[in-house]
C-alpha cells in the first residue's frame, strides 16, 4: 500500500479537524440541535442512495425502543470505489467521532462498524484507535464528562459478499445469516438489528456529519449547489494519470474532473462503479450532483483503446457472482444479460434479441427486490446505447465483426 | 481426523464461543476465527458450531456457502486473491495472474502440491487506484507487476 497520511485537500470532509472536537461540542447543544444543523446542511447519505440523513436520523431518535444501534457501513465493494478505504486509515477521527455524535442523537448505546473481509488488514489499527478514544473518554461511560452518555463502538468483518453492503444484507449478515436483503417496509429506522431501530450510514456520510456538528449546517451548504449540498469524494481510477480519492464539490462537471486527474483521450466513463452509468463525450459536460448524476463517487475512466464489450463483461461478471440469487428477475436476469454480451462479443447475436434483452433489463429495475438487480442492468444498457455505434457499426467488441 | 484432533478443535471453537458470545449474532466471527486459523471450516468444526450455538448445522453450511471468503473445503495454507475487476484488468491483471499460475504451475482455483498456496480471484479490492492488486491472506498487495507478485509469493511460507 501506498504511503499513509498524504496531505489532502478539500473544503468540507478533508478541512481540518482534531480528533473529538465534535463530540467535546455536543456539552453545549442539545440532539435536538444535531438534528437541527444537519437539517440546515441538506446533507444526503454518501453511500449512493442519497437519502436525507437528519430525516433517517430523526426517525431513528423518535422510535421508541430499549435499544438502538448506529452501523456505519464500511462494505465499500462497488468496484472503483475505494475513498471509506482512504477516511478510514488516514481519517479515522471522523469516521468514528460521527458515529458517537449519531449514537447521543438517535440514543443508542452501541454503535457498529460493518468493516468488509477485504479490509481485515485495517483491523489491529482501528481496534487500538478506538482504545485510545477510550482511554481518552471519548468512547464508555459518561462520554466527555456528559453525564449519562454511553456509547461504545465494536467492529465486524464481513466475508466478501458485495450485496452486504445493502443495508437489510447487512443487518442479516450482522445477526448471523446469509446476507440476502430483506423486504422493506420495515425499515431499520424501525425494525433493524436485532429488531431494533437502527441508523445504517455510510463512512463518508458520518465523516461529513462531524463537520457539520461543529461548523454548522449553513457552513456545509454554502459548498455544492442547492439540491446537491456540500461536497462529494469521488474515487478515480483508470486511465488517468493522477488516480485517487479527489474532493469536489457537487456540481463539477465530467470533463472538469477529467481535467483534474490528468485523463487524456477519454473516450467513455463509468460513474457509479458497475452499478452506475457509462457516457460517452457527447455527456462529458454533464454534472455530478443528484439534479443529474447522482453517484456514491466511483469514476473509471476508460481510453480509445478500451474495448467497451470488454468492459461490459467484466460488469456483468461481476453482478452474476455477486447476486445473492434470492429473487428471479436477478438471478437470471444477470446471466442471460452475461450471455448477451458473450454473444456479441463472439459476433453470433441479432439485433432482435439485444433489443429483448435491454427490455428485459428495464423488468430487473423495476421487478428487482434490493438495489444489486435494480442497478445492474444500468450499465449494460447504457454501454449498448451509448457506444453502439463503435459496438454494432465498426465491430469493435472482441472478435465481433471481425 | 484423530479423537486428539477432534478434542482440541472442540476446545478452540468453544474458546471462540465464550470470546463471542453464545448467540446466533456470533456465527460470522465464530467461522471467521475457524476459517483464519485453519483455511476453511470442517464438517466436524461446522456441527461444533451448530452446537455451541444452538443452531442446525444445515444452517451453518448455508451461511458458509453464502460468503466467498468462507470455505467449506480444504484449502491451502495460504489464501492469494487476485483482484479480477475492471480497473485492475485494464490495468494487467491478466499477465499477472499467468505469471503467477506458470510459477506454481497450478491455475487460479487450485492449491498447490505442497498445499502452500491456493490461487483465488476476487472482486475490487478497494485498491483500484494502485492495481493490480492482491491479497495474500488478509495482507494487501498493490501495484504488482508479474515479477513482483512472484516474488512476493515465492517468501510465503
Ligand atoms: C448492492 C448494494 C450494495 C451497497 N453497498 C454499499 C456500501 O458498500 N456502502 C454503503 O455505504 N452503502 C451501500 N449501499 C447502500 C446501503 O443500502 C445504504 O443505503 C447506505 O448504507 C445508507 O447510508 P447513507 O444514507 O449514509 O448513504 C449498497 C446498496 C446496495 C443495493
Ligand atoms: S436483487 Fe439480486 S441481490 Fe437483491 S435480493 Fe434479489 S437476487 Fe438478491
Ligand atoms: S478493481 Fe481491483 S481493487 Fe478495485
Amino acid at each position: 500500500m501506498e504511503n499513509k497520511k498524504i496531505k489532502r485537500e478539500g473544503a468540507v470532509i478533508f478541512s481540518e479537524y482534531k480528533r473529538g472536537d465534535s463530540i467535546n461540542k455536543l456539552k453545549e447543544i442539545s440532539r435536538d440541535d444535531v438534528l437541527f444543523e444537519l437539517k440546515e446542511s441538506g446533507l444526503k447519505g454518501r453511500g449512493g442512495a442519497g437519502f436525507p440523513t437528519s430525516t433517517k436520523w430523526m426517525l431513528t431518535a423518535a422510535a421508541k425502543s430499549d435499544k438502538k444501534y448506529i452501523i456505519c457501513n464500511a462494505d465499500e465493494g462497488e468496484p472503483g470505489t475505494f475513498k471509506d478505504r482512504v477516511l478510514l486509515t488516514d481519517y479515522p477521527e471522523l469516521v468514528f467521532d460521527g458515529m458517537v455524535v449519531g449514537g447521543f442523537t438517535i440514543g443508542a448505546k452501541e454503535g457498529i462498524v460493518y468493516l468488509r473481509g477485504e479490509y481485515e488488514y485495517m483491523l489491529a489499527d482501528l481496534e487500538l484507535y478506538l482504545n485510545n478514544m477510550r482511554k481518552d473518554n471519548l468512547l464508555g461511560n459518561n462520554i466527555a464528562g456528559i453525564d449519562g452518555f454511553n456509547f461504545d463502538i465494536r467492529i465486524q468483518l464481513g466475508s466478501g459478499a458485495y450485496v452486504c453492503g445493502e443495508e437489510t444484507a447487512l443487518i442479516e449478515s450482522l445477526e448471523g445469516h446469509r446476507g440476502e436483503a430483506r423486504n422493506r417496509p420495515p425499515f431499520p429506522v424501525n425494525t433493524g438489528f436485532m429488531g431494533h431501530p437502527t441508523s445504517v450510514n455510510n463512512v463518508e456520510t458520518l465523516s461529513a456529519v462531524t463537520h457539520i456538528v461543529l461548523k454548522g449546517g449553513s457552513w456545509f451548504r454554502q459548498y455544492g449547489t442547492n439540491k446537491s449540498t456540500g461536497s462529494k469524494l469521488f474515487s478515480v481510477s483508470g486511465d488517468c494519470e493522477k488516480p485517487g480519492v479527489y474532493e469536489l464539490p457537487w456540481g463539477t462537471t465530467i470533463s472538469e474532473l477529467l481535467e483534474k486527474v490528468e485523463a487524456k483521450d477519454t473516450k467513455a466513463v463509468q460513474v457509479g462503479g458497475a452499478s452506475g452509468i457509462c457516457l460517452n463525450k457527447e455527456q462529458f459536460s454533464r454534472t455530478l450532483g443528484y439534479e443529474d448524476i447522482a453517484t456514491g463517487g466511483s469514476i473509471i475512466v476508460f481510453n480509445k483503446d478500451r474495448d467497451m464489450i470488454h468492459v461490459l463483461k467484466n460488469f456483468m461478471e461481476f453482478f452474476v457472482e455477486e447476486s445473492c440469487g434470492q429473487c428471479t428477475p436477478c438471478r437470471i436476469g444477470n446471466t442471460k444479460l452475461l450471455e448477451g454480451v458473450e454473444m456479441i462479443e463472439k459476433g453470433e447475436f441479432t439485433f432482435r434479441y439485444i433489443n429483448e434483452l435491454k427490455e428485459l433489463g428495464k423488468t430487473m429495475q423495476v421487478a428487482s427486490k434490493c438495489g444489486l438487480g435494480q442497478s445492474s442492468p444500468n450499465s449494460f444498457i447504457s454501454i449498448l446505447n451509448n457506444f453502439s455505434e463503435e459496438i454494432f457499426n465498426q465491430g469493435n467488441g472482441g472478435t465481433n465483426g471481425k | 481426523m484423530l479423537v486428539a484432533e477432534k478434542n482440541s478443535l472442540t476446545e478452540e471453537i468453544e474458546k471462540m464461543v465464550e470470546k463471542h458470545g453464545a448467540t446466533r449474532a456470533a456465527l460470522m466471527p465464530v467461522l471467521q476465527d475457524i476459517q483464519r486459523n485453519h483455511k476453511y471450516v470442517s464438517e466436524f468444526a461446522q456441527q461444533e458450531v451448530a452446537r455451541l450455538l444452538n443452531i442446525h448445522p444445515v444452517e451453518v453450511y448455508s451461511v458458509i456457502t453464502f460468503y466467498s471468503f468462507l470455505n467449506s473445503e480444504p484449502r491451502g495454507r495460504n489464501i492469494v486473491r487476485l483482484c479480477q475487476t475492471i480497473t485492475c484488468d485494464l490495468i494487467g491483471k491478466e499477465i499477472v495472474a499467468k505469471a503467477i499460475e506458470r510459477e506454481l504451475g497450478v491455475k487460479f482455483g487450485e492449491t498447490t502440491k505442497d498445499n502452500r498456496i491456493t490461487l483465488e480471484f476476487a472482486n475490487c479490492l478497494g485498491m483500484c487506484d494502485q492495481g493490480p492488486a492482491m491479497l495474500v491472506n488478509d495482507k494487501v498487495y498493490t501495484k504488482l507487476t508479474p515479477e513482483k507478485a512472484v516474488e512476493i509469493l515465492n517468501k510465503v511460507k
